[in-house]
Parts: structure tokens; C-alpha cells; sequence
């Protein structure tokens, strides 16, 4: 919606001629993109200014995770070749997953104070969330692939498919941030239950254990119900079998990515403008 | 005169003001639906629904609000608290958009309501200037760009690379204000800001905001201090539950609200 007046643009904002919410937050959104940006390095920034290994948790948090589950669960799974580089590959995907989603849920609660004050695409916080979540997730990569040459792993051609595993993934965190944090800008134990339901979720997909441990009988469904499974395997295949994810798995992964996403900017975008009607 | 909403209205062809609206709402209502009790989570909220005992009660916070402000103008809104002044600056900044009714404004919107919103302790004073300012939909290259004039009229060229924890609440204040007001704003949001900082600087605001008006800034601006709006404003509205009790010259609101 712009004017022209003596050769310089002029903003028109006339709330009975808006776009639909969904398609006006996407423009809105690269319009801002520069305040994007700026919140990733916020975050990013903030986090690391006053301790002094810097940069560097962001490589230990995963490796000492590792370390720990590897020392308890490494016995039990003995049959799992290259233990460590199992479950961090899925470790890696997994906690991107779990604090995308779970920051895009405070990003949103943090900045409703500042929808009520200021105008811009209330979908920034939720986008911020996985844009600092991506720089978290290319410096795991870095302790990620030291641990699979320290195994004994070959690092095969197959690693060149991360990028699309990588986009995937961020696609359904995105879809499941804007899906939660719609919910919980209204109720703030929203979150607190999320938290719980992550932990259950951790549990139920196969990233500490195999996925053969599960009985025949019922393992094809207990997989094939859970999108993160798929998520997980996006990354297993290229980094720790060294092989491209199959047709049926890209495609499944894919179409629960782009579906969740799809949902989860319908259904934050048609609440957007009530939020800021909330007392 | 290019005007995309159809001709002036006759009220302001009659007064012979060959201005441009710039701001114009037409029967805008704002209607908040409140839970009658406070539902604080969602556990609350789920175990009433299913007793089916969430009970709503409407709000008006803007009732049928009709008013056309004019390219230039220094428009003054008083009432009493909760009488829907800040709500009516909202609708204009698009932070509401109304129950029902059009709110049309022409020209981008500046608010001076909150100084320094989204401000980072962690952050230096230049890295604030930076998230500050894209908050407000600048880019970076612009704001890049008028970094100096920024710090320049903040006074905190010896701090802006100190994070912003060191600050005090005049230097925070300061450098929300040079943001807010780096670039000659078409519309300005005016809500109770300007007792920050000293008295030297107050003066440098007001300066500021004077030499706007001249070069053509609309200001909307709400305050209890009756004698700014007598002196500032050209026309002002008062504002009772939600409705326009009196519109008109300033002097004349002002003398039916102090009567009422």
C-alpha cells in the first residue's frame, strides 16, 4: 500500500483495505528483516558477553551431553557401532528442535509488551527464535563432526545433503513455535507443560537408543506417528551412515515440514491481531 | 489534492483548509472482551470452559470515534484515565486494529511512547541505537548512517561503547529520544513522554519537536499538562469512556472539561 506524493513514497495504512493477516506478516516480515537480524544477534551476543569461554558452550553443551549419556547408555547399546556419533546426530537435531521451540514460546511472552506499544510483524520473535537457533546449530556441527572422525566414521559426499536437512528441520520447529506460542502468549503454564511433553517426546524417540530395540510388532507405527523420527533420520543418514535419505523418507519429511509450517502461520497470523486485544 | 479515501469531507471543505487529511477515523470502536475472573492459566481456563462458566464482559475502550486531523496540525486528546486516549494513539500506530469502523492515516508513524523499547543491558549503547531503531522499521544502512548525528544528540559520545547496564535513566532516556526523533517523522505519537532527563535537555526535546512542527510534522499528543496543549495545540478533543465529549479549538475543550 503505497502513495506517491511529489515523487516520495508515502505510507497508506487504511484498516478496512488490508490484505489477508497471513500474506501482510510476510511482507511485513521482510520489510523488518534488518530487526530480524538485529534480535539473532541479540540473542546470540547477550548470551556470550559475560562468560568467559564465549562461543565455545555452544560447541561443549552438546559434546558434554554426549560425554555423559555415552558413559551411561554406551554398555547398554553395544551393539550400536560408533555409539557417540549416533546419539549425538540425533542429539544435535533434536535439541535445535527443543529450544527453537521452546525460546520462540519466551520470545513471543517477552515481546507482547512490546506489541502493545509498537507496531511491527508479530511473527519477528517466533523467526528470531529459529534464526538464533540456526547459528547454535552450525557451530554443533563443528564438535558434531570431530566426534564422528573420532570414531572412526568416514565423512562421505552424502554430508552435502545437510543443508537440506537443515532447512527442513527448521521449517517444522517454525510451524511448531508459532503453533505453541500463539497458545501460550494467553496462558504462560502453556510453556511449563511444553516443557514436560519435550521431555516424553525426547523418551519416545529413538536418539539415546536404537530404533531396533523397539518390539517388531508395533515399531513401524511407533516411528511412522512421530515427525521427529524423521527429522532425526534427515540427519543420521548423511552423517552417521554416510548414505542420502531415501525417496519416501525425503518426501515424508518434507511434507510434515512444509504442512506444519503452513499451519503454524495460518494459526498464528489469524490470532495475530487479537493479541494485542488481550488486557 | 490526491486522496485515495474519496473527497475531503464537507466539514473540512468549509473551513477552506486546502490541507490534506492526514488522519481520519470513522466511527472506530475498540471493544475489549474481558473474562469477569481473572484466568491466569490455561489449566483455569480449560477446567471453566468445561463447567461452562467463562463469563465475558464487553469493554469499549473506543466508542464510535469519528475525527479528521490535518497535515501540520498539533492535535491535543485529554480526558481522564481510562478514557481511551492511549487506545486511540494505538489504533492510529496499527498496534490495535479496531473492533470495527476505518482508521486511515497517510504518512509513516513516529510513536514517542516508549523510549528505548526493546533496549539489552548486555548490549553496548551503539548496539542498542542499532535493535532500537530497526524496532521502529529503520534499516540498518540508515541508521548506520545517522549514527553520529544520533550520538551526537544524546550527549553520550563517551559511553557508546559501554554496555548499557552502566547507563543512568537520563542517558537511557536520551538515547531512546535521539532514536526515536533521528528522522523528521510525518506523524508523531506524543503519550505523556517528555519529563525525562534534565531540564537542559527537556529544552533540547522540545526544540526538537518544535522545529518538526515547522517543517509539516502532524503531532497527535496526549497529556494531562493543560498548559501544553493550550500553548502547542491548534485544535485538541477530549475524550470521555470512549466517546468525544468536546472537539474543537484547544482553549474551547480545555474550558469544557475543566467545567464538567
Amino acid at each position: 500500500m503505497q502513495g506517491e506524493t511529489l515523487g516520495v513514497k508515502t505510507q497508506i495504512y487504511d484498516s478496512l483495505k488490508r490484505g489477508p493477516v497471513a500474506w501482510e506478516e510476510l511482507r511485513g516480515l521482510v520489510q523488518y528483516r534488518d530487526l530480524i537480524y538485529q534480535l539473532v544477534r541479540r540473542d546470540v551476543v547477550s548470551r556470550y558477553k559475560r562468560s568467559a569461554l564465549g562461543i565455545a558452550w555452544t560447541m561443549l553443551n552438546p559434546l558434554g551431553m554426549m560425554i555423559v549419556l555415552t558413559v551411561v547408555f554406551a554398555q547398554l547399546f553395544r551393539t550400536v557401532e560408533g555409539y557417540p556419533a549416533y546419539l549425538l546426530c540425533g542429539l544435535v537435531a533434536w535439541n535445535f528442535f527443543s529450544q527453537t521451540t521452546s525460546a520462540a514460546m519466551t520470545q513471543m511472552v517477552w515481546g507482547s509488551s512490546l506489541l502493545q506499544r509498537i507496531y511491527m510483524p508479530r511473527t519477528a520473535f517466533v523467526v528470531s527464535a529459529v534464526g538464533t537457533g540456526l547459528v547454535n546449530l552450525a557451530l554443533s556441527l563443528v564438535p558434531l563432526f570431530l566426534i564422528v572422525l573420532v570414531v572412526g566414521l568416514p565423512l562421505r559426499w552424502a554430508l552435502f545433503f545437510l543443508p537440506v536437512s537443515v532447512v527442513l528441520l527448521a521449517a517444522f520447529s517454525l510451524g511448531v513455535g508459532m503453533l505453541f506460542s500463539a497458545w501460550a502468549i494467553y496462558f504462560p503454564d502453556v510453556a511449563e507443560m511444553y516443557q514436560v511433553a519435550l521431555i516424553a517426546w525426547l523418551y519416545l524417540t529413538p536418539i539415546i537408543y536404537p530404533a531396533d530395540i523397539i518390539p517388531e510388532t508395533y515399531r513401524f507405527w511407533f516411528l511412522h506417528l512421530n515427525p521427529m523420527y524423521y527429522m532425526i533420520q534427515l540427519f543420521r543418514k548423511p552423517i552417521y551412515e554416510g548414505v542420502l535419505p531415501t525417496v519416501p523418507l525425503l518426501a515424508a519429511a518434507a511434507a510434515i515440514a512444509l504442512l506444519t509450517l503452513v499451519a503454524g502461520w495460518l494459526v498464528f497470523t489469524s490470532r495475530a491481531d487479537e493479541f494485542t486485544y488481550r488486557l | 489534492m490526491n486522496s485515495p479515501t474519496g473527497s475531503e469531507s464537507p466539514a473540512v471543505a468549509a473551513l477552506g483548509l486546502a490541507q490534506a487529511v492526514t488522519i481520519r477515523l470513522q466511527g472506530v470502536i475498540v471493544r475489549y472482551q474481558a473474562p469477569q475472573e481473572r484466568l491466569g492459566t490455561f489449566k483455569e481456563y480449560a477446567i471453566r470452559r468445561l463447567q461452562r462458566r467463562v463469563v465475558y464482559s464487553d469493554f469499549f475502550a473506543l466508542d464510535a470515534i469519528d475525527l479528521e486531523v490535518l497535515r501540520g496540525e498539533i492535535f491535543g486528546i485529554i480526558g481522564r484515565n481510562g478514557a481511551g486516549k492511549s487506545t486511540l494513539l494505538k489504533v492510529v500506530s496499527r498496534v490495535l486494529v479496531p473492533t470495527a469502523g476505518r482508521v486511515y492515516v497517510r504518512g509513516r508513524v513516529s510513536p514517542l511512547l516508549e523510549l528505548g523499547a526493546g533496549f539489552h543491558p548486555e548490549l553496548t549503547g551503539r548496539e542498542n541505537v542499532m535493535l532500537n531503531g530497526t524496532l521502529l522499521g529503520r534499516s540498518s544502512r540508515d541508521l548506520e548512517a545517522r549514527m553520529d548525528d544520533i550520538i551526537d544528540f544524546a550527549e553520550l559520545d563517551a559511553f557508546i561503547e559501554a554496555p548499557l547496564r552502566t547507563y543512568s535513566s537520563g542517558m537511557v532516556a536520551r538515547l531512546g529520544f535521539a532514536v526515536a526523533t533521528a528522522w523528521q517523522p510525518e506523524i508523531l505519537l506524543v503519550d505523556e513522554v517528555l519529563a525525562v532527563g534534565d531540564e537542559a535537555f527537556k529544552r533540547k526535546c522540545q526544540a526538537r519537536m518544535q522545529e518538526f512542527r515547522l517543517a509539516g510534522t502532524t503531532t497527535l499528543m496526549v497529556t494531562h499538562d493543560m498548559g501544553a496543549i493550550e500553548t502547542l495545540c491548534t485544535r485538541a478533543a477530549w475524550l470521555q469512556r470512549g466517546r468525544i465529549a468536546a472537539l474543537g479549538p484547544a482553549a474551547q475543550v480545555i474550558a469544557d472539561y475543566r467545567a464538567a
